[in-house]
């Protein structure tokens, strides 16, 4: 092991490893250094480190100039100050800069109160700009696509977006464009975001520190569907939801509120409290069929079988490969997602049950995710132009809700959801975190091709947040290779390596998000801090290993909906409510 | 921004360019150099066919096309003419010569005249301080101008096309 450096910074002594920044080691030493543009998502593999907004600086002893604390190394023997006066007003000053040129219209901001340039501002003590008299205030057109909000004259340059959307996603949708005054992070030729190759899977809003990248929020129209007598208004919530809705109430990171949240959501008037979890069990069963039939093919001898099967619940990814991957959207699991099972279902089986027209039942889904937005607008999952899912809003927009309507989180008693779409196993709540879609299709397949019950529902191996994971499970001598992916730029590894005829796997699952579904857009901001997704993916096991069912066909609603509507997985009817296809898009 | 569809030869010529940089990445500003130079200018078919020969994001490619303002989106004119607005350049007046150019060209900096003869840009310092202010048409120099001459100097190439 390389020696360690001896550095002293506030006057604390403290020894770190050689390559250690100035700012990690101040973190060691206890000394907390306020950071603008820099984000180090350490568990996840996510940093922005362009050291370009200058809130970091430091003094050095017998170093000339003010020295970036996220991106210089220490050395031996360096002697830091944080909080000299010198550093004080430099760092102010640019703090006045950024905000010169700065739209001032907090109040208004859907950002403010979780804003990382207005809470700087708060800990520097701003009350007036003295930088530029008369400064210009930028200007930037608004873009509004169907998940997500440019509101590019509050952007500060931090370019976290851009290297979300290069380096971890590979999607390659944002760029810096221009200079000077008017550089701003952009598409190509500043077209609308919904023209651009975006996949809508909103990591560029979770780590955006300002108003500038915020979701579209479909609050008030679910406020007017809760009053209108006329409309039966019934809710999903996905299974990451549970796990992270407590932080907008001030519940720890991993704190399960599964009971209050459904309690929270029969006060606001919801119809229904229904569970994305069921049409999770859903898709294990049609999803776990396909894939077993697949492989049953493929050892057969079939040539046309494809293989591997991707996963497609996450409409971020399915994005992705119809962007990137056009020649092989026969690969990807021809399942729906969770959400459109689950819509589908609602508008049939549902509305049917209850006697009344799809039109006058409004359903709701509550996500961890911004481009589920995006998906139920899309065109196959509409009857005659109405659609299956009719809104979908964040796990953050439902905390607004339920702040909305006066409700005291914190004090709510649990309650259960509704039957008959309410009712979910452990395999379902898994689905939230990356390696749990795999796992759960891999509980049900298993006891289905070798007919024996499993002893340990527990898949370690599927788990863990390393970016690309690879497993082989034993089916009774059928070896399974087993291939997960989180972050779209593992996904396109995974994706490049297949296509160049390198791996032998049977099944891929991938995930857009950092962590999953945990880590999505739609959740309560992380700023930065990735021990609240750990939190999250703790949270998520737990749940899971709490239930009383863990195997998604043993779901007993699941089975009475096969027996009553259904017929059996892959059936005429499951292949037109809850199978799908995909569309090649034109790549830019 | 006007459409325009790219020949195949046009393609070619892009391709050829890039090819000739091993399509990497890291020469995006040369390549860009070098197929402006052919076209005039880089129009947005150009740049998306540039970022699909070296299979990096089209975005990328406008962000460095809008960073440096050697590159243009916007066509020139058969000659482009410049002003200097180096520090030596501008005391010594070389804003009235921009002046009396628009005038005469009827164009405003930035723009190109209907007939496509002309175009006028402002640009920093070309290095040749002891003849300020400095104009250029295409790649010829024209030291010490003063608004006065400005008409003369335009009518050779007037003469000429």
């Amino acid at each position: 092991m390389d020696k360690k450096i001896k550095v002293i910074i506030d006057n604390k002594s403290v020894e770190v490893a050689p390559g250690t920044t100035i700012y990690q080691a101040a973190k060691q030493a206890g000394v907390d250094i306020p950071v603008l543009c820099y984000m180090n998502l350490h568990d996840l593999g996510v940093e922005n480190k362009p050291g370009g907004c200058r809130i970091c600086v430091v003094e050095v002893e017998g170093r000339k100039n003010l020295a970036p604390s996220c991106s210089t190394e220490c050395t031996e023997g360096m002697v830091v100050r944080t909080h000299s006066v010198r550093v004080l007003n430099a760092r102010k000053n640019v703090l006045e800069l950024i905000l010169s040129d700065h739209p001032k219209d907090c109040l208004l901001c859907q950002k403010s109160g979780r804003c990382e340039l207005q809470d700087l501002a708060v800990r520097m003590g701003i009350r007036e700009i003295h930088a530029v008299e008369n400064a210009l205030v930028s200007t930037y057109r608004k873009d509004e696509s169907p998940s997500i909000i440019r509101n590019m004259d509050k952007c500060v340059m931090c370019r976290r977006c851009e290297t979300i959307c290069n380096e971890v996603q590979t999607v390659g949708a944002l760029s810096a464009v221009n200079r000077g005054f008017n550089a701003v992070v952009a598409t190509a030729f500043e077209q609308d975001l919904k023209d651009s190759r975006c996949t809508f899977c909103g990591q560029c809003v979770a780590v955006c520190p300002t108003g500038a990248l915020t979701e579209v929020d479909h609050t008030p129209k679910i406020i007017n569907a809760l009053a209108d007598p006329s409309k039966t208004v019934i809710v999903q919530t996905a299974p990451a939801v549970r796990a992270a809705l407590g932080e907008e109430f001030g519940f720890a990171p991993g704190t399960l509120v599964t009971g209050k949240m459904v309690t929270a959501l029969r006060r606001l008037g919801f119809d229904k409290v229904f569970d994305t979890d069921f049409a999770a069990d859903l898709t294990i069963m049609e999803e776990g069929t396909e894939l077993l039939k697949r492989i049953t093919g493929y050892l057969n001898g079939d040539k046309t079988v494809k293989l591997p099967i991707l996963t497609s619940c996450c409409p971020a990814w399915v994005n992705f490969f119809e962007w990137n991957y056009p020649d092989m959207l026969d690969v990807p699991s021809s399942a729906k997602s969770p959400q459109q099972m689950f819509g589908a279902l609602a508008k049939t089986y549902f509305a049917k049950m209850m006697g009344i027209d799809r039109k006058n039942l409004v359903v709701v889904s509550v996500m961890p995710c911004l481009a589920k937005k995006y998906e139920c607008q899309r065109d196959e999952f509409k009857v005659d132009g109405n659609p299956d899912v009719d809104y979908s809003i964040s796990t953050r927009e439902l905390a607004h809700l339920i702040k909305l309507a006066n409700i005291d989180f914190a004090s709510l008693p649990d309650s259960g959801f509704d039957d008959p779409m309410g009712e979910s196993t452990g395999a379902s709540v898994i689905f939230g975190v990356t390696g749990g879609v795999i796992e759960a299709a891999v509980r049900t397949a298993y006891e289905i091709y070798t007919g024996r019950k499993l002893e340990s529902v527990d898949f370690h191996e599927l788990r863990g947040f390393e970016g690309i994971r690879t497993a082989t499970i034993d089916f009774n001598g059928l070896k399974l290779n087993i291939g997960i992916a989180h972050k779209l730029g593992n996904a396109r590894k995974l994706l490049d390596g297949i296509r160049a005829g390198m791996y032998n796997f049977h099944a891929i699952e991938i995930m857009a998000c950092p962590g999953g579904c945990i880590g999505g857009a739609g959740q309560p901001l992380h700023h930065g801090d990735s021990s609240i997704i750990q939190a999250r993916m703790d949270a998520i096991y737990r749940e899971d290993a709490g239930k009383k069912i863990r195997k998604s066909h043993e779901n007993p609603y699941i089975k009475r909906v096969y027996g009553d509507f259904l017929g059996y997985p892959m059936s005429e009817k499951a292949h037109e409510l809850l199978h799908t296809h995909y569309f090649k898009k034109e790549k830019l | 921004m006007k459409k325009i569809e790219l020949s195949d030869c046009d393609l070619k010529v892009i391709s050829d360019i890039c090819a000739k940089y091993e399509k990497k990445e890291s020469e995006l500003i040369n390549i860009l150099h070098k197929i402006q130079s052919h076209f005039g200018y880089l129009p947005e078919e150009v740049q998306r066919a540039v970022a699909s020969e070296l299979d990096i994001p089209v975005a990328r490619v406008y962000g460095v096309v809008t960073f440096y303002s050697f590159f243009t989106m916007q066509p020139k004119g058969k000659y482009a003419v410049s002003v200097c607005l180096g520090t030596a350049c501008y005391v010594r007046g070389a804003e009235a010569v921009v002046a009396a150019l628009e005038k005469e060209l009827g164009i405003k900096v930035g723009g190109v005249t209907d007939d496509g003869l002309f175009s006028l840009d402002c640009l920093r310092c070309v290095g040749a301080c002891g003849l300020a202010p400095v104009m250029m048409v295409g790649e010829k120099v024209y030291g010490r101008v003063t608004p006065e001459q400005v008409g003369h100097i335009l009518d050779e190439y007037r003469r000429n096309s």
